[in-house]
């Protein structure tokens, strides 16, 4: 066993784990954080995603021990501290596009699409359309057929610039 | 015939989902999230061989590995079973129905066929003992090609004594005089390539025994609670009444998760023999082999036609690949499209022979759409190399045989009443949308240029029946369950509503919906309904969801429980506003008297009343609360217009999706965002077959495609944007006029895609070019067109 100290979402961890413990489950099964997906074992479907030192990873390819004194945010962490998940105001601008847009369906790609998408954003503010497509072909979704997914990023996009959030589609 | 009701309300608007605030913010409940402490993790012993015996299983040195608690063969469990996994759809008198146990114990007939199983205290474990489990094989031959299959050289079941599944064969009209009349006849072999449905949440299960009622609590990542109960207390010998099962948040099905796995059955009787709580979830590569998989039809098909364009009838003869065993609907997965051929099209005989053949594969079932896609493949691929043949523009063949929307409802050639559509309508909305003068103009620059990347245009006018089902349809056709749907609701005292469905929803909003159904109907606001769903404890009745059968049948069950609580509301409001029940008018939640707008009462005011229950009339109960068990009287009958506009590139096979226009009639429609999400998802599904996707085996019956790496599941970066439409041409068998959606967008978009990349090579003399359309498939496909061949 060997100990693993790391901030996950703000708080603090120290954790003996097998050596070969992925991420993945060191935050799903150590922790009990199970907003990160398992969708493959081959690192194809981004269900995983995390960001390692505010970079995104898939986190079923790296060992908790690679982690090790870094800072892990996961979608559990995205909303503004302190805000009930229930909340909309406290969400994330991705958060609250996935939702606008309908960018999701089952929601199962979900957490690890919006963290990908965070650091698309991140690295490019405004991307276009497909800058966002290639931008997130680490990440698979079965059921929106991406369409809504890129509106999503891009709303969000718009928002996270200061520009005029979109209006409530309900009626 | 019930008309159709004026939307009010919030039926016809978008409505942010309700579902979404715990999928966003990572707080959903998958079944691999359910914590059951002391848990024993289950892993199976797979079968690394397509087809052998079992000589020996050892699973002694399994058993003094780390943390294993239990290690059993398929023989030592032979004793939990009443009875084989289900097969639901006895097709013909005399199909074969060999039994398919939830682990091996003769010998193994796919890779992946559980042989032994392994419970141990965790994850890590269990997957390390599992490697210690010595199962010896003495290997027989893999029968992977179902021409091969039938020749009954190799058997896949030995007591069965053949590979034929079974064969149906169905005519009506005068078929052989058809074909002589005709003066052209087109014949063709399509491929419909095996598929892996690859719903993003991995299968899982989590039984734990519930010593309050002593039985068992099932979590399940299934389409199917209700059916997954009384099959398993079938199988396992559980009472059904000592069984909950839950589904919770479910991510994605496509219709593998519409099935009564082994791994369940298992579950069940470990958690139920060791007296502790068991937990699996498949891995990727597991459920590659392990979970049902899609379509692997040959379809040979011949269509019959005058010269001047009218289609007199058409001959399918269409070999199923059912895999090794028997799943839940793998039988009847080709049904389902037996009656589709005809389309959309008006002809005079039909002939058909569904040949189901067994081979060492996995097992086939439905995946998104069910035999409906191969239908509608073959039929509107066959439209256009009929064109071709006659030299007629496709959509003006098409124009001149489907049935227009004066002749609805209209009886097609095999017996199905198509209750309404509006062909021309759709087809004309999705022409002005794909500029379709503009592109066949350039299509015939390029092709008069020699450009080496020609384009294509392909289009396919689908129509599908779906909304399952008739339960006395299902009945004649030997289906052992029925198509209703049942829907509870409950008025609470403070006036808010909980609806309860028998649908078991996994990505498709129907908490959304049935909220906005419930509300438009009760007059009550949107975010005071709530729907719960998916656990039998809840939802005692139900039959699930699968067959775009969710909004034509159990939001059908919604409405109409609705109704039967507005006519207890107005009896009570009746007697409380001292007035006869023919004055009460009901109108946006109030009930009031006619000619005295004061007199009213609000029907929360009502479900207050009847709660406090200290006035109300002497001959009815005290509740307004109803359920209601609806079964339709047909199927319901999207249709739609799907234009492809593709560029293939002759140098190098590669297939680049330019415009793709969809113009779809599901009726009238409950909440627009969401049924355009599911026509999103349904044309990514039904592309991907078409360019991207194929499960393939080699001959030795290895899955050379057994991970994602391998099986090319499409990004975000490989589709185009689509543009979606609507026409509205309401359902006549259900109240709300509402048709079925999940299915439209995959069962329409395949043909539309390889129609245009076909199109694109014809001056080439290319006819056909195999799914999915990848640069190899259409590069051989000119190759062999050019070097003299047909392709």
């Amino acid at each position: 066993m060997t100990n693993v100290q790391m901030s996950v979402d703000g708080a603090s961890h120290s954790d003996e784990v097998e050596p070969r413990l992925l991420l993945v489950h060191y935050l799903r099964d150590v922790l009990g954080k199970t907003g990160t997906n398992v969708g493959c074992d081959t690192s194809n479907c981004g269900a995983c995603t995390v960001h390692l030192d505010g970079r995104s990873v898939k986190s079923c390819t790296v060992l908790a021990v690679q982690a090790d004194g870094t800072r892990i945010d996961t979608i559990e962490g995205l909303a503004d501290a302190g805000s009930s998940g229930d909340d909309e105001a406290g969400w994330h601008p991705l958060q609250r596009a996935f939702h606008t847009e309908h960018g999701l369906q089952c929601g199962y790609c979900t957490p690890g699409m919006i963290m990908a998408a965070k650091d698309l954003l991140a690295e490019n503010p405004d991307p276009t359309e497909d800058e966002v497509r290639h931008g997130l072909e680490g990440n698979l979704c079965r059921c929106t057929g991406y369409v809504n997914i890129v509106k999503a990023v891009r709303a969000a996009a718009a928002e996270m610039r200061g520009e005029t959030p979109k209006a409530e589609v309900t009626a | 015939m019930t008309a159709v009701d004026t939307p009010t309300g919030s039926i016809g608007v978008t409505k942010l989902r309700k579902e979404d605030a715990r999928l966003v913010t990572g707080r959903a409940t998958w079944t691999d999230n359910v914590a059951a402490p002391g848990a024993l993790h289950m892993k199976l012993v797979r079968s690394p061989m397509a087809h052998a015996k079992i000589t020996a299983v050892d699973v002694s040195a399994a058993r003094e590995r780390p943390g294993v608690v239990a290690v059993y063969t398929g023989a030592d469990l032979m004793d939990a079973w009443k009875t084989s996994l289900p097969s639901v759809w006895q097709v013909t008198a005399d199909v074969k129905e060999p039994p398919h146990w939830p682990l091996a114990t003769d010998k193994v007939r796919h890779v992946g066929d559980g042989v032994a199983v392994v419970l141990a205290t965790s994850a890590g474990a269990v997957a390390d003992a599992v490697d210690f489990v010595d199962v010896s094989y003495e290997p027989l031959t893999a029968v992977t090609d179902m021409e091969e299959a039938l020749k009954d050289e190799v058997l896949v079941h030995d007591d069965a004594g053949t590979n034929r599944c079974y064969e149906y064969a169905w005519d009506s009209g005068n078929l052989d005089e058809v074909f002589d009349r005709a003066d052209v006849v087109v014949t063709r072999r399509y491929i419909n390539q095996r598929l892996i449905p690859t719903a993003i949440e991995p299968r899982a299960v989590v039984v734990q025994p519930d010593p309050t009622s002593g039985g068992y609590v099932m979590h399940s990542a299934t389409q199917i609670p209700h059916i997954l109960r009384i099959q398993l207390a079938i199988v396992c010998g559980v009472p059904e009444h000592k069984l909950r099962v839950i589904a919770p948040d479910v991510g994605g099905g496509f219709g593998s998760k519409l099935n009564v796995y082994a791994e369940e059955a298992l579950a069940l009787a470990l958690a139920a023999k060791l007296g502790k709580p068991v937990t699996w979830t498949e891995t990727r590569s597991e459920g590659y082999q392990a979970t049902i998989h899609g379509r692997d039809h040959i379809q040979d098909l011949q269509i019959a036609a005058t010269s001047d364009g009218r289609i007199l009838g058409y001959k399918a003869d269409i070999k199923a690949d059912l895999g090794a065993y028997l799943q839940l609907v793998t039988t009847g997965t080709p049904m389902l499209g037996a009656f589709m051929y005809p389309a959309i099209y008006k002809m005079e005989a039909h002939g058909l022979k569904i040949t189901g053949v067994f081979t060492t594969k996995t097992p086939t079932d439905a995946y998104r759409g069910a035999g409906r896609p191969e239908a509608t493949f073959a039929i509107e691929r066959i439209v256009d190399d009929l064109a071709a043949e006659l030299g007629m523009d496709p959509m003006e063949l098409r124009r001149k045989n489907w049935i227009t929307h004066e002749e609805f409802p209209y009886d097609i050639i095999t017996g199905l009443t198509y209750d309404s559509g509006n062909y021309e309508a759709a087809t004309d909305k999705a022409m002005a949308m794909f500029g379709y003068d503009d592109l066949r103009a350039e299509q015939q620059q390029r092709r008069a240029s020699g450009d080496p990347v020609q384009l294509g245009i392909g289009i396919s006018t689908f129509t599908e029946m779906c909304g399952l089902a008739p339960s006395r349809v299902l009945g004649s056709l030997s289906y052992r369950a029925g198509g209703w749907e049942q829907a509870s609701v409950r008025m609470l005292p403070t006036g808010t509503v909980q609806v309860i469905t028998g649908t078991s929803p996994h990505g498709q909003g129907h908490v959304t919906s049935w909220s906005q159904i419930a509300a438009d109907a009760l007059g009550v606001d949107f975010d005071d309904v709530d729907v719960l769903h998916g656990d039998t404890s809840i939802s005692h009745r139900g039959m699930d969801t699968y067959g775009s059968r969710s909004l034509v049948v159990g939001g059908y069950a919604v409405h109409s429980a609705c109704q039967k609580v507005i006519a207890k509301a107005k009896r009570v409001a009746a007697h409380l506003l001292e007035a006869a029940e023919d004055d009460i008018e009901f109108a946006n939640g109030t009930f009031s008297v006619a000619g005295s707008p004061d007199a009213k009462k609000t029907i929360q005011d009502l479900a207050l009343a009847v709660f406090a229950a200290h006035d109300y009339p002497q001959d009815m109960e005290p509740s307004l609360d109803a359920e209601a068990t609806v079964d339709p009287e047909n199927f319901s009958f999207p249709h739609g217009t799907h234009l492809c506009a593709a560029e293939v590139d002759t140098e190098t096979g590669r297939v680049i999706i330019r415009t793709y226009v969809s113009v779809d009639d599901v009726g009238r429609v409950i909440n627009p965002q969401i049924v355009e999400g599911q026509v999103h998802g349904g044309l990514a599904q039904g592309i991907a077959q078409a360019l991207y996707e194929e499960a393939v085996y080699d001959t030795e019956g290895n899955l050379s495609t057994g991970s994602l790496l391998d099986y090319y599941v499409p990004s975000a970066a490989d589709l185009p944007h689509f543009e979606t439409d609507r026409t509205e041409t309401p359902a006549t068998s259900n109240p709300m006029g509402v048709k079925g959606v999940g299915e439209a967008g995959t069962i329409a978009s395949t043909p539309a895609v390889v129609n245009a990349v076909v199109d694109a090579l014809r001056p080439l003399g290319v006819k056909d070019v195999r799914m999915p359309t990848s640069p190899r498939n259409v590069w051989e496909a000119i190759q062999a067109a050019t070097n003299g061949g047909a392709a």
